[in-house]
């Protein structure tokens, strides 16, 4: 690889292998994983507790029962966990940013 | 029809036409064409994603469902927004960052083989036909049931419009559409449940209560299992539902329209809130329908419940309010099939005719033909078969797109993005063996071949005992993928995984000369 190839191409294996790349993915991961597991979990409970079990029966408020409000909690979820997902990434774009500007653009 | 819902009818078809014209003139190149140049804001493109997502199904069938089965209606809704979850930890950054077009564009990132991408356009078509077909059906019973028009002429009308709006306005004039019937859609959903819970004395736990002995079901109604009977098929129903959004490509394709993965990620923060809002506000609907209407009502004017919404809003706010939700319909209608056709139109012109045929050598001018010929193509290919469809089952349509798509599309997504090992078999693999699974596991079901005499198009026994196939087609799709990958060994003309794990991490692209 001659001097003029490498002010236009990006060695990505080498990127990759730095420090700052693979705390990125790292805590990407660490983060994202326990989430995702988390909202299939409870996504599936649902079903499984509706079909096998009658503890959602019972009525919880007035007549509304458990699988109502169960239900309701899955959307309450969804709403928490994307904004969880918002100020968290944005911590994750200061850190691509940083990358970015160490190693590919000099 | 009276002049009231021709005036509201004339209104919302040309203020689409309108939007159409204005972006007509800014669509010259393949990008405006396909992604609207990328020039969408988040809330523009969430707005968006919303109006392309909460289709006919979503407005008119969780509401019949509901108001005929109750709880069980309502886990379309809980499945159907869980579902973004999925796209937004998943998905949504790294095929931004990935893709340029087409989702095909995204797994073409990391395999250059061209038989990697003619596998995902044929899914693609395949997932759009099935879909566009659903839509199409359905959109030709409501504007049947709501203006007496003749089936074929309703379908023609929707299928006209429709084709305008992509042939000359491309993705912006798609982008509005969607974006105006979102609004439209909102309004006329927050109006319906708010005269209903006035109806209830805003007593939301009450309304429950009244809701014991509204339905012929009785209690059962506040309960899971009135149509869910067996748990494996009510669990393989919501696999599909929860998975198939991330491989649904008018969906993935909505992503491409903002310039950045930080702005597809707000896009999607955005459609969370207003399909969440809008979801809740199913209750409303179906309880309203099953309470002022009446399920005899609802049956009466069609079987499967799809009118319950318009009816409500009739017996609540009189016929300018059922014109407006009729109008409501029908733009929902019109945005969700232009979102459709643009994203078969896609995987034609841009992947099967310009990254396959002709090798990506193709000028603007001859990319943005292509695209018009192939929206012209897929229009003209899914009126004709809708024509001949009027009896098929809506809901078994659309659940089929959504399990074709997490079955066939969503395995090699994620391990394109998220597994180093992954190669070009793993991905042929599991694209096909995921998309003939569920349509050979489907002709097998009780969709097909149905004990009821004028269920299906069978009479007899199913062989294979589920609705809907996803608790076995996504597993298939998954395992295919990974024996693919372990018998083979990677292929010359792959990608470095260390390329694409960047992009798909960062965003990073090379400047193009």
């Amino acid at each position: 690889m001659n001097q003029g190839q490498n002010e236009k191409t990006v060695d990505y294996a080498k990127i990759i292998q730095t420090d700052e790349f693979k705390s990125l993915v790292k805590r990407k991961k660490k983060f994202a994983i326990p989430y995702v597991i988390f909202f299939f979990v409870v996504f599936f409970t649902l079903p499984i507790l509706t079909s096998y079990t009658s503890i959602l029966e019972a009525r919880a408020i007035g007549w509304m029962t458990w699988t109502w409000v169960y239900a309701f909690g899955i959307f309450i979820m969804v709403w928490v966990l994307t904004s969880i997902y918002m100020n968290k990434a944005k911590e994750f774009d200061e850190n691509v940013e940083e990358i970015i500007k160490k190693y590919v653009v000099k | 029809m009276s002049s009231i819902s021709i005036i509201i009818f004339i209104g919302v078809i040309g203020l689409t036409l309108g939007i159409t014209y204005w972006a007509a003139k800014q669509t010259t190149t393949a990008s405006d064409f396909y992604t609207a140049g990328s020039s969408l804001t988040g809330w523009q493109n969430g707005m968006a994603i919303a109006g392309d997502y909460l289709s006919a199904a979503s407005f008119l069938g969780i509401a019949g469902a509901i108001s005929l089965n109750g709880f069980d209606g309502f886990y379309y809704s809980v499945g159907w927004l869980t579902a973004y979850l999925v796209v937004l930890f998943l998905v949504a950054e790294p095929l931004r960052n990935l893709g340029k077009f087409t989702m095909a564009d995204m797994i073409g990132a990391r395999f250059h083989a061209r038989k990697v991408r003619g596998a995902a356009a044929l899914n693609t078509i395949t997932i759009v036909l099935f879909y566009m077909l659903a839509q199409l059906v359905g959109a030709g019973a409501l504007i049947k049931l709501l203006f007496g028009l003749e089936y074929w002429l309703s379908v023609l009308l929707v299928g006209f419009m429709m084709t305008v709006y992509v042939l000359f306005g491309g993705m912006t004039a798609t982008s509005w559409v969607q974006i105006v019937k979102a609004v439209l859609l909102m309004a006329g959903t927050i109006i319906i449940s708010f005269l209903v819970l006035l109806k209830f004395n805003f007593n939301f736990v009450g309304m429950f209560d009244a809701m014991r002995n509204a339905t012929p079901h009785g209690e059962a109604f506040l309960h899971s299992g009135v149509v869910y009977k067996d748990p494996i098929g009510l669990i393989s129903v919501l696999i599909a539902l929860v998975l198939g959004t991330a491989g649904l490509p008018h969906i993935l394709m909505r992503f491409f329209t903002v310039k950045d993965a930080k702005t597809a990620r707000s896009s999607v923060i955005y459609a969370v809130w207003i399909i969440g809002l809008f979801y809740i506000l199913t209750i409303f609907l179906g309880f309203g329908a099953a309470k002022f209407v009446g399920v005899d009502a609802i049956v009466a004017e069609n079987a499967a419940g799809n009118m319950a919404a318009p009816m409500l809003a009739g017996v609540l706010g009189g016929e300018a309010l059922e014109s407006f939700v009729a109008a409501v319909a029908f733009a929902t209608i019109l945005a969700v099939v232009a979102g459709l056709v643009l994203s078969g139109a896609s995987a034609i012109a841009h992947d099967l005719y310009g990254e396959i045929i002709k090798k990506g050598k193709v000028t603007e001018k001859q990319q943005v033909n292509a695209a018009r010929i192939a929206s012209l193509g897929v229009s003209f290919i899914s009126i004709l078969l809708a024509l001949g469809a009027e009896k098929m089952n809506v809901a078994f349509l659309v659940s089929l797109a959504f399990c074709i798509a997490a079955s066939a599309n969503v395995p090699t997504i994620l391990f394109t993005i998220y597994w180093k090992r992954f190669n070009t078999t793993g991905a042929i693999a599991s694209m096909l063996t995921g998309l003939f699974t569920a349509l050979i596991l489907v002709a097998m079901s009780p969709n097909v071949i149905n004990p009821v005499e004028g269920a299906a198009f069978f009479v007899g026994n199913p062989i294979f005992p589920f609705e809907n196939p996803a608790i076995i087609s996504v597993p298939a799709g998954f395992l295919a993928a990974i024996i693919g990958t372990l018998v083979s060994s990677k292929a010359k003309d792959e990608i470095s995984y260390e390329e694409v794990k960047f992009k798909a991490e960062t965003g990073y692209k090379e400047l193009e000369n």
